[in-house]
């Protein structure tokens, strides 16, 4: 193994464990007999446990002042992740096992471990019909390894690899523990995911045959890669991240996906699946064919603003429940790519902590829309009512997150849309001003659809759908409370996902100016 | 002249025939111990491939040689070995049952194998052929062999493949001698794409040895005999047709394009074959039908790197080795699925069985997700992106975006068959819900319905092991897929 200079070996070991434990876990569980189905469940929950106090672990070294920004002969800033590891892997198709994590993806591998194992307690307590809990708890592993993979991976190829792991497994966590239509549903997810991925291998391999390396340390900034490359790579890059974001008119996959998938699939989806997207248009696409980016960006810059008012509309008009939060989905996701697409700091910035913010709000979104259905047996906003009568507590949480999701300052929610649109402005020129304007009236929208979702749901007389709910669960409640801890706290402290990310991003975005 | 034989360089070819003869005496002086005797003879050739020192080669003249032992030579033999022995291996069941005549099968098995080592050394333009024919020869007949006829299927599938198998060959043999006649070369290592007047006979040349080469991998359009004869063999027949008969097709494919330019011909092959291929394969409703049309797509992405001449030959024959293991294992579950002598049935009948058989079903499911490239089955992975690494690096970057657009086509239905396993089955049976008294009501107990019309196959312990070993190394060549990029560099 290659030390890469000055990463301490424990954290070598850290950042390895933090793939390995989860992947043994998966096995582990897998092979446990059918009979200790919750025996199985407890141990997938410990399992990700470890998991999540690793990439807490992880953040340790960045307090001290090392490896942040490392001048090197040529003048331009390296991205210097704070711990990285290297090895090779496979030297002819040139990948390395080359990990690492800075500010950019710390936060995402956080909210990846926390959400994992939210969702691994959550299964311990309830598994969805369809398939057995044990096998479930084993996938939902088996996709942490892959998301994590992906925002740890700082080598292109490595990273491909990582991307394309989750496919199977979400497929079949929504094909097998699902809604009625769940088949259909997790079949157009695969097709299309998968059709992004192509696209992405495609990509990969432009670059990686021009630049004659994979990594991503040494491709930030474009590598002197020439602009026909650039552009190339930019155009394959961009569809295949804006697929699994996903960015309008690519997004139909999520509505259904979402709607059909059980209540820990949507939240993982929802919650970090999704963001593979918008990091790797940030670290991949922006970080590698900087040109491309530049060329491209105000085509992603019109094509966010309007997928920001295509998703308030439609969801105006929903009247699922699940649905209609997939769909606020696509908005939300709007605003994080109208934020990548201005590449400035403050509009990276923004992209960042709007990803962290939606991941930790929607879902828990998703949980409570999972914990409505399950009582009520329905999604339908025309049967439900006057939740605030008989479920006061349920109701007020869903007043809460959806209060944090439209934007409201001191919420998480409000930081990547706000400055989402700041970038925008400071940006100028008659197109970004624009685009900011109708992101504002996207955002208003966005007010008025969770208004009406909460006058529909909570106020009014209570219908027979909501009568007679369970009170909420001690498992829920410990599933649920972190989210809202951290809807606040992220709310309240932006430092919090932020303060390590200024020098990556204006490397990432540097090699512009 | 009297030539100089190095036996050492020959050893390989020696224990190959020598297993077809044990087999043979087996079958003459015990009327049993065949399918031992060629097991034991396949790990010897297998073994003698691995242990023969140095490279030797032999049957030269000058520097030109017939005989060529290469690391890729070692490494195919020992697949055409493993392959000998994991047929051997699925075919026991049927054996036990005398559904075939034993001796007969084994010997012909074993023959072919003799074929494949052939191949797999071969250093010139006949000998290449001549081990392509003993490699298919006795296949006609493994592909009708049956003690007992169920259909006619079988017959008219060794028929049709006879024909068309000949047809080829014959076709192959003409554009050799249109080459040895234009260049005045037969050694792989001299072809030469001619000169002068001559030029556009030896193009017609190398253009006719690859189409008869292409039959050989079901390249469309000249696939049309492989499907039929996949679904009308017995399942270890069909495997051994889609994995080693058709790794010997692509070693002689890529021993022709490395010195010939037929790159625009092989890249109209290859697309064709992969797109007709997965469209095809998107319709079947039959199990080893949907098996064969894909098997004739991923034939496409075999040869596409192909198209970009001697600089493609590494991935092509890495997607070969990662394919051969995962067809084998898709093949593998099939037989062990099924009753002994049964074909591959209908999809349908495999609808929930991965409820019943979980190991077998778990193997499928690495296998079939290698096949459409995506993890679990890393090592399809890695076999996908050799050929995409290798066709952008050659400047055939169109190439690649189809064989991506493929990719994507191929998971509909690979994902289709594989949550077939798991999905649960259509109830059966008849639940009482009328009063009783009310009349004649048929009932029946799910479970002992399900039971009676869909028995749980006990696995044979030799079909076990074969599908144990093959997933094993599926996922072994996985993590560590750089052992096979290794010996094909080596």
């Amino acid at each position: 193994m290659m030390d890469p200079p000055g990463v301490p070996a424990a954290l070598q070991v850290l950042l390895i464990a933090v793939l390995v434990v989860p992947a043994a876990g998966a096995v582990a569980v897998a092979l446990l007999p059918a009979r200790m189905d919750r025996g199985a469940r407890l141990v997938a929950t410990v399992f990700a446990a470890v998991t999540f106090v690793a990439t807490l672990l992880l953040a340790l070294p960045s307090s001290r002042d090392f490896g942040w920004t490392d001048y090197s002969a040529s003048g331009a800033v390296p991205v210097a992740p704070w711990a990285e590891v290297q090895a090779p892997w496979v030297p002819s198709l040139g990948i390395e096992f080359h990990l690492g994590v800075d500010g950019v993806s710390y936060p995402l591998v956080v909210l990846t471990g926390l959400l994992t194992l939210l969702c691994c307690g959550y299964t311990v307590w309830k598994v969805p019909a369809g398939g057995s809990g044990r096998t479930l708890a084993a996938l939902l592993l088996v996709l942490e390894v892959g998301i994590l993979g992906t925002f740890l991976a700082l080598d292109l190829v490595l990273f491909f690899v990582f991307f394309e792991v989750v496919l199977l497994p979400m497929y079949a966590v929504i094909a097998g523990w699902g809604g009625p239509d769940r088949r259909r549903a997790a079949r157009k997810f695969v097709l299309y995911t998968l059709f992004g991925s192509v696209l992405l291998l495609l990509g990969v391999f432009t670059v990686v045959v021009a630049a004659g390396t994979g990594d991503l340390l040494a491709l930030a900034g474009g590598y002197g890669l020439s602009r026909t490359t650039q552009y190339v790579a930019f155009a394959l890059f961009a569809v295949a991240f804006a697929v699994k974001a996903p960015l309008w008119p690519l997004h139909t996959w999520l509505p259904d996906a979402h709607t059909e998938a059980p209540t820990v699939g949507s939240v993982i989806l929802a919650g970090v699946l999704l963001k593979m997207g918008t990091y790797g248009l940030i670290r991949v696409g922006v970080g590698v064919a900087p040109e491309g980016a530049a060329w491209a960006a105000p085509v992603l810059g019109i094509l966010a603003a309007a997928a920001i008012i295509a998703g308030s509309l439609v969801c105006l008009r929903q009247t699922e429940l699940k649905r209609l939060i997939a769909y606020s989905s696509v908005g939300h996701m709007g605003f994080v790519l109208l934020g990548i697409a201005t590449l400035t700091v403050t509009g990276v910035q923004a992209a960042l902590i709007g990803n962290v913010a939606h991941g930790v709000i929607t879902g828990l979104l998703f949980f409570l829309a999972g914990a409505i259905k399950d009582r009520a047996h329905t999604g339908d906003l025309g049967a439900l009512g006057g939740l605030r009568e008989t479920a006061p507590r349920l109701a007020g949480l869903l007043g809460f997150a959806a209060i944090a999701s439209l934007g409201l300052p001191g919420l998480a929610g409000f930081w990547g849309e706000a400055f989402a649109v700041v970038a925008a402005v400071q940006r100028g020129g008659a197109l970004w001003v624009t685009l900011a304007v109708v992101a504002a009236i996207g955002g208003a929208l966005t007010a008025a659809y969770f208004m009406r979702l909460l006058r529909r749901v909570t106020h009014g007389p209570a219908t027979e759908a909501v009568t007679g709910f369970p009170a909420i669960t001690r498992p829920e409640w410990i599933a649920w409370a972190p989210l809202v801890l951290l809807a606040l706290a992220v709310g309240l402290v932006p430092a919090l996902v932020l303060a390590a990310t200024s020098d990556p991003v204006a490397a990432l975005t540097g090699a512009l100016r | 002249m009297t030539q100089a034989v190095n036996h050492v360089a020959l050893l390989p070819l020696y224990a190959a025939a020598g297993t077809a003869l044990l087999v043979l005496i087996a079958d003459l002086a015990f009327a049993r111990f065949q399918v031992l005797a060629g097991i034991a003879g396949s790990i010897a050739t297998a073994v003698c491939a691995l242990a023969v020192p140095g490279r030797p080669s032999t049957f030269c003249s000058g520097d030109l040689c017939s005989w060529i032992t290469t690391p890729r030579a070692v490494l195919t033999a020992v697949i055409f070995a493993a392959l000998t022995i994991g047929v051997l291996a699925l075919s026991t069941p049927a054996l036990r049952l005398g559904l075939a005549p034993r001796g007969e099968f084994c010997f012909l098995l074993t023959c072919s194998m003799v074929g494949g080592v052939v191949v797999a050394y071969a250093g010139d333009l006949i000998t290449l052929i001549v081990g392509l024919e003993t490699l298919t020869l006795p296949l006609y007949v493994l592909v009708g062999l049956r003690r007992i006829r169920v259909t006619r299927a079988g017959a008219s599938a060794a028929v049709t493949f006879f024909l068309v198998s000949v047809v080829s060959t014959a076709i192959a043999l003409l554009g050799a001698a249109l080459l040895y006649a234009a260049t005045g070369a037969l050694h792989l290592s001299a072809l030469t794409a001619g000169t002068g007047q001559l030029k556009s006979l030896a193009a017609v040349g190398a253009a006719m040895i690859v189409v008869g080469f292409a039959f050989k991998v079901a390249a469309v359009p000249l696939h049309a005999w492989a499907p039929a004869t996949y679904d009308g063999a017995p399942v270890p027949v069909a495997a051994y047709l889609s994995t080693a008969s058709k790794l010997g097709g692509v070693l002689a494919l890529a021993a022709v394009v490395q010195r010939l330019d037929t790159g625009p011909l092989v890249a109209v092959l290859a697309v064709l074959t992969m797109t007709v291929g997965n469209l095809v394969a998107l319709r079947q409703t039959r199990m080893v039908r949907l098996l064969a049309w894909s098997s004739v797509a991923q034939a496409g992405y075999i040869i596409a790197p192909l198209a970009a001449g001697a600089v493609g030959i590494e991935a092509a024959l890495a997607y070969a080795v990662f394919f051969v293991v995962l067809e084998f294992l898709a093949f593998a579950v099939v037989t062990a699925l099924r009753t002994p002598g049964t074909d591959g049935g209908d999809l349908e009948e495999y609808r929930g069985i991965g409820r019943r058989s979980k190991w077998p079903a778990a193997a499928f499911v690495l296998a079939v997700a290698g096949l459409a490239g995506l993890p679990p089955g890393l090592a399809g992975l890695f076999a996908k992106v050799a050929i995409v690494q290798s066709l952008i690096a050659a400047g055939w970057g169109w190439l690649a975006g189809v064989v991506a657009i493929n990719a994507v086509i191929a998971l509909a239905y690979y994902v289709r068959v594989a949550a077939l396993l798991y999905t649960a089955p259509a109830p059966v049976g008849v639940h009482l819900t009328a009063p009783v008294g009310s009349g004649p009501v048929a009932v029946a107990d799910p479970d002992l319905l399900r039971a009676a019309t869909q028995p749980r196959v006990a696995v044979a312990r030799p079909v076990a092991a074969a599908i144990a070993v093959a997933a094993v190394v599926a996922v072994a060549l996985g993590f560590a897929p750089q052992a096979i990029f290794d010996f094909l560099n080596g």
